[in-house]
């Protein structure tokens, strides 16, 4: 068996493993209500990370506009449920296709741009995104979409996190991952060895933007409501800081990123004013003391495994 | 409309874009000043002109202090701030990729904002009366006292920089490290020193900047710098990013641009506005209004 699929079938044990251990805990409500928010949340939050993490940490395309690409599959999910009566797969889908197709579009002009003019740029997109969705009565405008089926259960939520933690993965370690990785390090010497920066760029950001798509359908029907509000560009800096902190370029550095962050969040849940403090205070210090993140962009190998979290039992022939 | 009441409201609504536009000038000073320098986009910057609105309010309703008194006290108190943060969160990282300052400066805007909800609370304040607020109309126009004020005091304060950029020996070694850092650091200037006048001066003109905003809207809020923040930005890199005049003008294209959108349009449209005005500079005219067009060469 090569080493791919191999990797895929560990993956997928380990990913099974973990659903049913936190399935069972929350069947049994060993895990309560509180709890079980916050692993939803950090399902969604993964989702979000991991497809930022295409965009910013392997393609090297700073953007900071994910919220955005969030609100279109949060508002696209809910129309589809609510006034399409469509089933929640379906809206799943077309949250997907909705935000990809944005991001493509956005990404075809704006992607010429680099560095802190491309994070400005996808920035300024998504508040235009978010004005525009303020000013649309048909979702709601700035009361919010309201009414929104509460779809989005632990099986729906970590499933698609898998699922998009695994075709990510793929992506990544398919020749277009490398092309990726290669436009990253030098876009100039990746042009000279025949690969179409720009066109690798798009589908990076088209991929990614899909993604957070898909968690903004998650999203929205879980917490009932789509607001605003809830996509402004403190919560690209949210996803953004959930990258940085595991790591631009490693994808469990990512999970790892948003697990730390939804429960940090959560453990200071009783004083809200210290959290965002404690917050930013880790982010500096994070900044100046390691700015590579806690994995740099390195991957939890199976050698790493050996010492850290899920699967330690395997290490074969590595 | 009619043609006269399309032209009086035109009028009017330049009248409020200089005024808005002078504030977003005196913002993006400070924005253009440390990209010229540093190449970081401080994101903290606009809850510096936030603090300095704090410190404004505190002078006023606390010491009691009248109008120049209090702008003066605030931009003190803003620049010492700036040069702190500089000092603390930005300096160590002076030679870390450009994208690790960025999340830092991201990290210190948050730092700021919520470390003053904590010890004032998030509710808005009411700015005291310290200038006094009177109305002038003309055929139909109104011009408020205060946006006279706001229109002279950001004037007066861009001939200050403009003097002190162009015609001392700090302003020379600014342009110098500007210029070329590495040669200046040779040259003799004392590159980390310069930095801090920097960070000291943009931070003054933004703190001015609060205390105008608190005087012309009467409320002050620990989020308020968040937008304007983000603004000042724009109009900066309108301008050309780096270019100490090209703030001013951006500033004031971007505020008129905005009131306009917001008197013809929809106030709810107003920042769509000005984001997509930087989306189409970032397309066509990425070195800004007044900046030179530079190609990368291979």
């Amino acid at each position: 068996m090569n080493k791919t699929r191999k990797n895929d079938l560990i993956m997928f044990f380990c990913g099974a493993v973990v659903f049913l251990l936190l399935h069972a805990l929350m069947e049994t409500e060993i895990i309560g209500p509180f709890w079980q928010l916050n692993i939803i949340l950090a399902c969604i939050n993964i989702i979000l990370a991991v497809s930022l993490n295409l965009i910013n940490g392997f393609t090297g395309q700073f953007s900071i506009g994910h919220a955005g690409f969030m609100a279109i599959g949060a508002y696209v999910s809910a129309i589809m449920t609510v006034k399409q009566g469509l089933p929640f797969i379906i809206a799943i889908l077309a949250a997907f296709i909705a935000a990809a197709a944005l991001g493509f579009v956005i990404g075809v002009p704006t992607l010429r741009l680099s560095g802190d003019y491309l994070a400005i740029a996808t920035l300024g997109l998504s508040e235009i995104i978010r004005v525009c969705i303020l000013n649309t009565p048909y979702v709601g405008g700035a009361s919010g979409f309201m009414g929104i089926p509460h779809l989005t259960n632990f099986p729906w939520a970590f499933g698609l996190m898998f699922l998009t933690v695994y075709l990510i993965k793929n992506i990544v370690n398919s020749a277009h991952g490398r092309a990726l990785i290669a436009v990253r390090e030098n876009e100039l010497a990746a042009e000279t060895m025949g690969i179409d920066a720009a066109k690798y760029k798009t589908l990076a950001f088209t991929i990614g933007a899909g993604f957070a798509g898909l968690g903004g359908a998650l999203f929205s029907h879980y917490f009932y409501l789509a607001h605003p509000s809830s996509f402004t560009f403190m919560r690209s800096f949210d996803i953004l800081t959930m990258v940085v902190l595991g790591g631009l370029g490693s994808i469990s550095g990512s999970i790892i990123g948003a697990v730390i962050l939804v429960f940090v969040s959560a453990a200071l849940a009783d004083f809200p004013e210290w959290r965002m403090i404690i917050y930013a205070v880790t982010l500096i210090v994070l900044m100046i003391f390691r700015p590579q993140g806690l994995l740099g962009n390195k991957e939890l190998s199976e050698k790493m495994l050996g010492l850290l979290r899920k699967g330690g039992i395997r290490r074969d022939a590595a | 409309m009619d043609s006269s009441s399309f032209l009086s409201q035109f009028i009017q609504q330049m009248i409020n874009g200089i005024s808005l536009g002078s504030i977003y000038a005196l913002i993006a000073l400070g924005y253009t000043m440390v990209y010229g320098i540093l190449k970081l986009i401080n994101f903290a910057h606009g809850d510096i002109y936030m603090l300095g609105a704090y410190a404004g309010f505190f002078a006023a309703a606390v010491l009691r202090l009248s109008f120049l008194p209090s702008l003066l006290f605030a931009m003190l108190a803003a620049a010492l701030a700036g040069m702190v943060i500089e000092r603390l969160a930005y300096r160590p990282l002076r030679r870390a990729p450009r994208i690790t300052a960025l999340i830092t400066a991201i990290g210190v805007s948050f730092f700021l904002d919520y470390t003053l909800i904590l010890f004032v609370s998030p509710q808005p304040r009411t700015f005291p009366a310290i200038f006094e607020s009177e109305i002038y109309r003309f055929y139909g126009i109104i011009i408020n006292s205060q946006q006279i004020l706001i229109f002279a005091v950001s004037l007066l304060l861009m001939a200050f920089l403009t003097y002190i950029v162009q015609h001392t020996k700090v302003g020379k070694a600014m342009r110098a490290v500007s210029y070329d850092t590495d040669t200046a650091r040779l040259m003799g200037v004392n590159v980390d020193k310069v930095i801090s006048w920097t960070f000291a001066l943009g931070s003054a003109l933004a703190a001015a900047a609060g205390v105008l905003v608190g005087i012309y809207y009467n409320s002050i809020d620990p989020l308020m710098g968040m937008m304007p923040g983000i603004k000042a930005f724009v109009a900066a890199v309108l301008g050309g990013i780096g270019i100490i005049p090209g703030a001013m003008a951006g500033g004031l294209i971007l505020g008129v641009v905005e009131a306009m959108a917001s008197g013809f349009l929809s106030s709810t449209f107003r920042d769509a506005v000005a984001f997509s005005i930087l989306i189409l500079i970032l397309l066509f005219k990425p070195s800004g209004l007044l900046g030179k067009n530079t190609r990368e060469k291979v």
